[in-house]
């Protein structure tokens, strides 16, 4: 296999939030001590008269972007997930999004890949957090490529949105001319067989577990659902009234994510054979991230063996 | 009645006007509370003469044009005291007074903390110490697009439990933002009890310093003691000035104030009444002595 380049999705958000800087000039970056690994100090080099590092203090830093945007400022907020969804949460419950404030979440280090950290740094209940906000629109980019498109997608985004980036390099797997929508998924792979519906780095896990069950004689459907919220329904319907089943497969806890999102659409719309790839419910902990997603299985070969289950036994579990 | 003011308030309105309006805005405060059933009582009486300082004086803004570029920025970080903001924006002329009975009900824009929807409100808030953080961002901004608007915050003396409370008072004093003027209720009371009882803040003003403030100490009743607070804070350069305004909770209904009880309750008929006949008692007895 051809050697497959890797990048991480946070330098995706850096280049982004650099373009947007160049851009226009109503864009303010804000980083809570931690801008340097963010990849937000690309654009605080650039523009330091439009950067404010707020400090180890998320509550704080939530609050005055939304000053900021109620005073006609483009707002990026930065830190790690794990930091500024949850300890962040009320003040983005009330200042951000009750105040329908279009601050731009980004909470980089999100997921178990953040690796050798351990739990703690492990932001696995952000998509659950913030999709159950209402006003709130919620991206998890597949790759550094999408990574860039969101961020720059975002600055015209009209409410509050929360952008999902990775730490280590994972691979690239889209293209730089591909269009990139907010609230639209994009169809991957078509097949006949079953859905793999997935957002994040696990996308790249469920192109690869479509190849491999190819061996099976299986043809996949692969959606990238990069927009976990306004869920692209359509798109979602389709593919599983033409298979018929569905796995869903991400980087977060098994509760409130990707896989509860799709059910419930599919529960009111079209109920089906449906598996969920993602963490079952438990706190992760110090590893390589291979060897994490290995362990907390959230590899493409999790994604097969759900998918195979659901195909050779549907009937035992409708 | 009269709005008192119209457009910018450039002069010191006269004491005359400034008791009259106290008296028609607590009347008012205690009559919405009572048709609504529920609300904050004490610290809604607690600020009155607060707001009368920024909204009679001190803020420039346009009732008529609410969003109007040029003008100062009020946040009510103690969301739940929106009685007295809505009360004193609907006197000032942002909306019509007879919606006030409107507050609390289903349909109103006047919600049972402060709603950014109302004319006037610049920011929704009501869980406690959010407010400092976004008059922050207001005055970062303010001064980025190198305008003259100052920002005023108003926050409860219980709600410096908040720790964010303190984040903000750090972010301010270390960017030096002359252009935001903290004030706080104190009114010594939360809903549990007495701040000394609870969580005790003392030195409160030792704190604030220690900050990085400009602290003064004024009697939040004192209307020209306010304005002169509010001059001075204007006046500072290079760092954030804080208003300690001393309040009494419950102000100018005998069996409100100083009540820990009254920190979250609306009166009911009776109540009303009596509360009323002692404000309108007050009021004639200090027009006559003046």
């Amino acid at each position: 296999m051809p050697e497959v380049k890797k990048v991480a999705l946070r330098d995706g958000f850096g280049q982004g939030l650099l373009e947007l800087g160049r851009r226009r000039s109503d864009v303010f970056v804000l980083a809570g001590d931690v801008a340097e690994s963010t990849r937000a100090e690309l654009f605080q080099k650039e523009f330091p008269e439009r950067f404010l590092n707020m400090g180890i203090a998320e509550q704080d830093m939530v609050g005055s972007a939304v000053g900021l945007s109620l005073s006609g400022k483009v707002v990026f907020i930065s830190s790690f997930s794990c930091f500024l969804c949850s300890r962040g949460y009320d003040q983005i419950r009330v200042s951000i999004c009750y105040n329908n404030q279009s601050v731009k979440i980004a909470g980089t280090h999100a997921g178990i890949t953040v690796g050798p950290d351990g739990a703690t740094a492990q932001a696995l209940e952000d998509i659950a957090l913030m999709r159950a906000l209402p006003n709130m629109t919620v991206v998890v980019p597949a790759d550094a490529i999408e990574a860039r498109k969101a961020t720059i997608a975002a600055a015209d985004w009209p409410g509050p949105i929360y952008l999902r980036f990775g730490r280590p390099p994972v691979p690239i797997i889209t293209n730089e001319q591909d269009p990139f929508e907010i609230g639209k998924a994009t169809i991957v792979r078509q097949g006949r067989d079953v859905v793999l519906v997935a957002c994040g780095v696990l996308v790249a896990e469920a192109l690869a577990a479509a190849q491999a069950l190819v061996a099976d004689g299986v043809e996949s459907y692969v959606i990238n659902m990069h927009t976990v919220k306004p869920l692209d329904e359509a798109t979602l319907l389709t593919a599983a009234r033409t298979a018929g089943a569905v796995v869903t497969a991400e980087e977060h806890q098994i509760n409130g994510g990707l896989g509860s999102a799709v059910a419930q659409v599919l529960a009111r719309n079209f109920p089906c054979p449906m598996e969920m790839v993602a963490v079952s419910d438990v706190f992760g902990e110090s590893g390589e991230p291979e060897d994490l997603k290995e362990k907390y299985g959230l590899t493409w070969k999790h994604i097969r063996d759900k998918a195979l289950d659901l195909i050779h036994a549907p009937k035992l579990r409708c | 009645m009269t709005n008192g003011l119209e457009g910018l308030t450039t002069e010191r309105p006269s004491s005359a006007l400034l008791k009259q309006k106290a008296y028609e805005v607590r009347r008012d405060i205690l009559t919405m509370l009572h048709a609504a059933g529920s609300g904050h009582a004490g610290g809604s009486l607690s600020e009155v003469e607060i707001l009368l300082s920024l909204y009679y004086y001190k803020l420039r803004n346009d009732p008529g044009n609410p969003r109007w570029e040029g003008r100062d920025k009020f946040v009510l970080s103690k969301g739940h005291c929106c009685p007295g903001l809505y009360t004193v924006l609907a006197h000032r002329g942002f909306f019509h007074r007879e919606e006030l009975l409107t507050f609390r009900k289903l349909g109103s824009r006047l919600q049972g903390h402060a709603y950014a929807g109302v004319p006037g409100v610049e920011a929704s808030t009501g869980s406690l110490g959010q407010g400092l953080s976004i008059a922050n961002g207001m005055a970062i901004a303010a001064r980025h697009d190198l305008t003259d608007t100052r920002v005023y915050c108003l926050m409860g003396d219980g709600e410096l439990d908040e720790g964010q409370i303190w984040e903000a008072a750090m972010s301010a004093s270390f960017r030096h933002l002359d252009n935001l003027c903290g004030i706080v209720d104190r009114n010594h009371i939360q809903q549990d009890g007495f701040t000394s009882v609870i969580k005790d803040l003392e030195p409160l003003v030792q704190k604030w310093e220690a900050c990085g403030w400009h602290a003064i100490s004024v009697d939040g009743h004192n209307l020209s003691q306010l304005m002169d607070a509010l001059d001075v804070a204007a006046d500072t350069k290079n760092k954030p000035t804080v208003i300690m305004a001393q309040t009494i909770k419950g102000k100018g209904v005998s069996f409100m104030e100083n009540q820990t009880r009254w920190h979250g309750r609306a009166p009911n008929t009776e109540e009303l009444e009596k509360a009323l006949a002692e404000l309108d008692t007050a009021y004639r007895r200090s027009i006559a002595g003046a």
